[in-house]
């Protein structure tokens, strides 16, 4: 089902947490809300919900207006950050509940059909008699999902899926509820803070702050082409240089970018990722002194001053020799140019 | 962990054999005459003129009637107290609105409250020189020196208990699940028998116990509104205090035993649910008094 | 108009604001009113006559000397039955709620029975000289008896979530077990110890049950505040019950200020991070 929400306003006492958010959610899209914390991502994703009203704005789902639709009726399925299973209720009691108080009268054996179906969806076979606190995080959130799912929702919504768990069981439940999404054809928002996560797993990456939209898209649209500072900091480490812009072209130390169209003349950022600097001993760029050299599996990741006082980090082959202390030549091979 | 261990482990502070028997010693004897020895002292005192005096004073007919009493207006008071807490516990915990500091202190004003006041505070109410007193009198309506004024200053006096227990537990738990509850489409009162009080009961039970003790013992505040009259609107305490003034020490001790034995039971419940999780949230200095007065 | 989610605070908050409004507030409104009612000076001359002054004076003193007792008493059983294993340990951390769970009345008597001249305690010490049914001691350990939970179970949680390096921390610096203690330890019960102080003594203003019987009750010396009220009812003196209940309940709300201001402090030493 397509979900829009039309200029969404969420005020807290005094505190604007949403400011007139309009998005348009394709029928079985899976799309992250990915901001930093305080950006209002939740507060939308409660919204759609229907966890939170509305202060102004409009959410429809399809044609329907859902603005006003209490939670119990929008027919949506929400997965809790910290999972909120019912901790007295055993697996297969959490993921029969829906249908136990549902309006559509089930019997019992179809209650245990259903739940039993949905825990072979989810790969817990047989842990349907333990309790909550008897089984691990990672099956506790997939335990979380399948009751979601249990009543059969029009659009499933996801707060900070991932966010209790360790790094490995992570990246598994992502590629894994990637693969749920594939085969049900859901509409899907989760929300995240994490930009690694949303981009391994969204069709679309809406980028929030101040409870604003600040960029929307692709992956590869948001990556390639972030709108703005902000956007390309939150997306991963990047350096700043500060340079001069004339003629389309952005200089710093007698280096070359180009900028973008629409860039002004005049004083400019410049921002390069640690893959996009190089290094070398004679010119030209911008000379700087070597201070560590970090060791990592793939690359090394060097930190040097510029003469101009910034701290650069850029990554090189491990087999390039660079030790602390050489002094040479910061190269970039690839910018974005924002003017200040 | 402990003083046993101390072989494996260098001794904490006040550790040392020494201090420690000395410490124990000196605690557990204060202990023992301060909190046991009275407790003792009740059984010795009611079967002191044999068994034959402490069972008819339990068969007297006046002393079952305070009994009756007790437990008439138990029965009333605790199961309106408890409705009374689960709904400050459900609009405090569960939604946000403003003056809830307000309303927390004024829930909590009767355990600061001496119970004398109390007394007094519903006699300037529905006595004859009290607010609704001349009303009342007119219509026949009696509530002080009868059963309903001892019931209202029993709730006075325990008002806070159940909410006590109650509000830090619901607190801590967040709304989370009533929220899933709901999304997944149950309706009000479903979601509280279904999600809530499950998660609740042996916090509810510990504040019930506890309410119920007290209102079973409650002496001061009861004094006042009940009038005294014996056979009449006497409850077990006020009864121990007109047998122990009539110079019947025997048979006051022997009713006395029985509120004892229901102290002795309180405490048993109490530490059985106290196992299970109820009332110890003990990080809050604040909820370790919540059995108050 | 802000919207809920969750349903149900029209009759939650409903009823609980009927329910605090029937039972808590509206008598003691009355209380206040009916003692506001009387003109300024006659207040006065009655809140400040000789008989109420002195019951003011044993009050305060007994509620004074008890809770100082508790506070060391209470903070060495809270001490043994943290830090400490020894047979029965659990059985003793029950019983200290003995004083909670016994109604006021019987633990009167019983103390009665305890200390009166030919009581097990009693005949021993008025051997030794000692009178302490009928007179202020005997006040005294009523309020000791009903107030002791009070500090024990303040203290207790603190001292059960003290962190062990603290004091392995202490010791690695060379501090003797004394020293330690005072430093380190008492600072950090400190306000704990304070809020279970201002509870103790503020229940030992209030106690009525456990006091009168052992008491005495002789206007000027052994008759505590409550008490007097409860005289003045008996001889129908309501405006002088009101006037003197005032006091009492005005004494409440500030020890109730007092107290909910130390466990906000105690607060900030006991959050964890």
């Amino acid at each position: 089902m397509e979900i829009r929400l039309d200029n969404v306003i969420k005020t807290f006492d005094t505190f604007r947490a949403v400011h007139g958010v309009s998005l348009t959610v394709e029928s079985g899209e899976l799309i992250a809300l990915l901001g930093p914390s305080g950006s209002g991502k939740t507060t939308i994703l409660r919204m759609v919900a229907g966890l939170e009203y509305a202060d102004g704005g409009h959410i429809y789902f399809g044609d329907q207006d859902a603005t006003d639709i209490p939670v119990r009726d929008r027919g949506v399925g929400f997965v809790f950050q910290h999972y909120a299973l019912f901790p007295h209720m055993t697996v297969a009691e959490n993921i029969g509940f829906g249908m136990s108080v549902s309006k559509v009268k089930r019997s019992k054996a179809e209650i245990a059909a259903r739940v039993n179906q949905l825990l072979k969806l989810v790969r817990l076979e047989g842990l349907g008699d333990r309790f909550p606190a008897q089984i691990s995080g990672g099956q506790r959130q997939r335990v979380a999902l399948a009751r979601a799912l249990s009543v059969d929702p029009k659009v499933l919504l996801l707060d900070e899926p991932f966010g209790a768990l360790d790094a490995n069981v992570r990246h598994d439940l992502r590629r894994w509820l990637r693969e749920i999404h594939d085969e049900l054809g859901i509409t899907t928002i989760f929300v995240t803070h994490d930009q690694e996560e949303a981009l391994d797993l969204a069709d679309r990456v809406v980028i929030l702050k101040d409870g604003k939209i600040v960029q929307q898209g692709t992956p590869q649209e948001v990556c390639r082409d972030p709108k703005n500072a902000f956007v390309l900091k939150f997306l991963g480490d990047a350096n700043r240089l500060i340079g001069e812009v004339r003629d389309g072209q952005a200089r710093v130390a007698g280096v070359a970018v180009a900028a973008a169209d629409g860039v002004a003349d005049g004083p400019a950022e410049i921002y390069a990722r640690p893959r996009d600097l190089d290094w070398s001993a004679a010119g030209p760029g911008v000379s700087a002194t070597v201070s560590r050299v970090l060791d990592r599996p793939g690359e090394r990741r060097v930190i040097a001053t510029a003469s101009t006082g910034e701290l650069l980090e850029f990554d090189v082959d491990p087999e390039r020799d660079i030790t602390a202390g050489d002094t040479g030549f910061v190269t970039l091979r690839r910018a974005k140019v924002f003017a200040i | 962990m402990s003083a046993v261990a101390s072989h494996k482990k260098p001794p904490r502070v006040g550790d040392g054999p020494v201090f420690r028997r000395l410490l124990i010693g000196i605690v557990l004897s204060l202990g023992a005459l301060l909190i046991l020895a009275p407790l003792l002292v009740i059984g010795h005192e009611a079967f002191k003129q044999g068994v034959k005096v402490y069972t008819s004073t339990l068969n007297h007919p006046d002393t079952r009637h305070a009994i009756m009493m007790t437990v008439i207006t138990a029965l009333i008071a605790v199961p309106v107290n408890t409705a009374f807490g689960v709904a400050a516990a459900w609009a405090i915990t569960k939604f946000d609105f403003r003056g809830k500091r307000l309303l927390l202190v004024v829930i909590e004003i009767p355990f600061s409250v001496s119970p004398i006041v109390a007394g007094v505070a519903y006699l300037f109410v529905y006595g004859l020189q009290g607010l609704f007193g001349p009303w009342l009198d007119a219509h026949d309506i009696k509530i002080l020196f009868a059963l309903p004024g001892i019931v209202l200053a029993s709730m006075f006096v325990t008002a806070p208990f159940v909410a006590r227990e109650l509000i830090p537990l619901m607190q801590a738990q967040g709304r989370d699940l009533e929220e899933a509850a709901t999304s997944l489409g149950a309706s009000g009162w479903r979601t509280f028998f279904s999600v809530t009080l499950p998660n609740v009961k042996w916090a509810l039970l510990y504040g019930v116990v506890l309410c119920n003790a007290r209102v079973m013992g409650e002496f001061g505040a009861v004094s006042i509104v009940s009038g005294n009259i014996r056979g009449q609107t006497n409850t077990l305490p006020l009864h121990i205090e007109l047998l122990y003034h009539d110079y019947q020490a025997a048979g006051a001790f022997a009713s006395a035993s029985i509120l004892a034995l229901l102290a002795v039971f309180t405490i048993i419940a109490k530490v059985a649910l106290e196992r299970r999780g109820a009332g110890r949230r003990k990080a809050q200095a604040t909820d370790a008094v919540s059995t108050g007065h | 108009m802000r919207r809920n989610v969750l349903p149900g605070l029209h009759l939650s908050l409903g009823i609980t604001l009927f329910y605090v409004g029937l039972i808590v507030v509206l008598p003691l409104a009355a209380l206040v009113f009916k003692a506001a009612s009387l003109g300024p000076a006659e207040y006065w001359s009655i809140v400040s006559s000789p008989r109420a002054l002195a019951s003011y004076k044993v009050t305060a003193l007994s509620a004074l000397v008890a809770t100082l007792f508790n506070l060391v008493f209470g903070l060495a059983l809270a001490w043994v039955l943290t830090r400490y294993r020894f047979p029965g340990r659990r059985i003793v951390d029950a019983m200290v709620d003995l004083p909670f769970a016994l109604p006021t009345a019987v633990a009167g008597i019983s103390l009665t029975a305890l200390f009166s001249n030919n009581g097990w305690f009693g005949s021993v010490l008025s051997e030794a000289g000692l009178k302490v049914a009928y007179t202020p001691i005997g006040i005294m350990i009523a309020m000791c008896f009903t107030s002791l939970p009070f500090i024990v179970r303040t203290v207790q949680p603190v001292l059960e979530d003290l962190d062990p390096a603290l004091e392995e921390a202490a010791q690695s610096l060379g501090g003797s077990d004394w020293t330690i203690f005072r430093k380190v330890i008492l600072p950090l019960l400190t306000p704990a110890l304070l809020a279970g102080l201002s509870l103790s003594f503020a229940r030992s203003l209030g106690e009525f049950g456990a006091i009168i019987f052992i008491a005495g009750n002789q206007p000027m010396s052994t008759e505590i505040t409550a008490l007097l009220i409860f005289i003045r009812l008996e001889e129908y003196d309501y405006q002088a019950a009101a006037a003197i209940a005032s006091v009492l309940l005005l004494t409440a709300f500030a020890m109730l200020a007092v107290t909910n201001w130390l466990q906000s402090r105690a607060l900030r030493y006991t959050v964890k991070g």
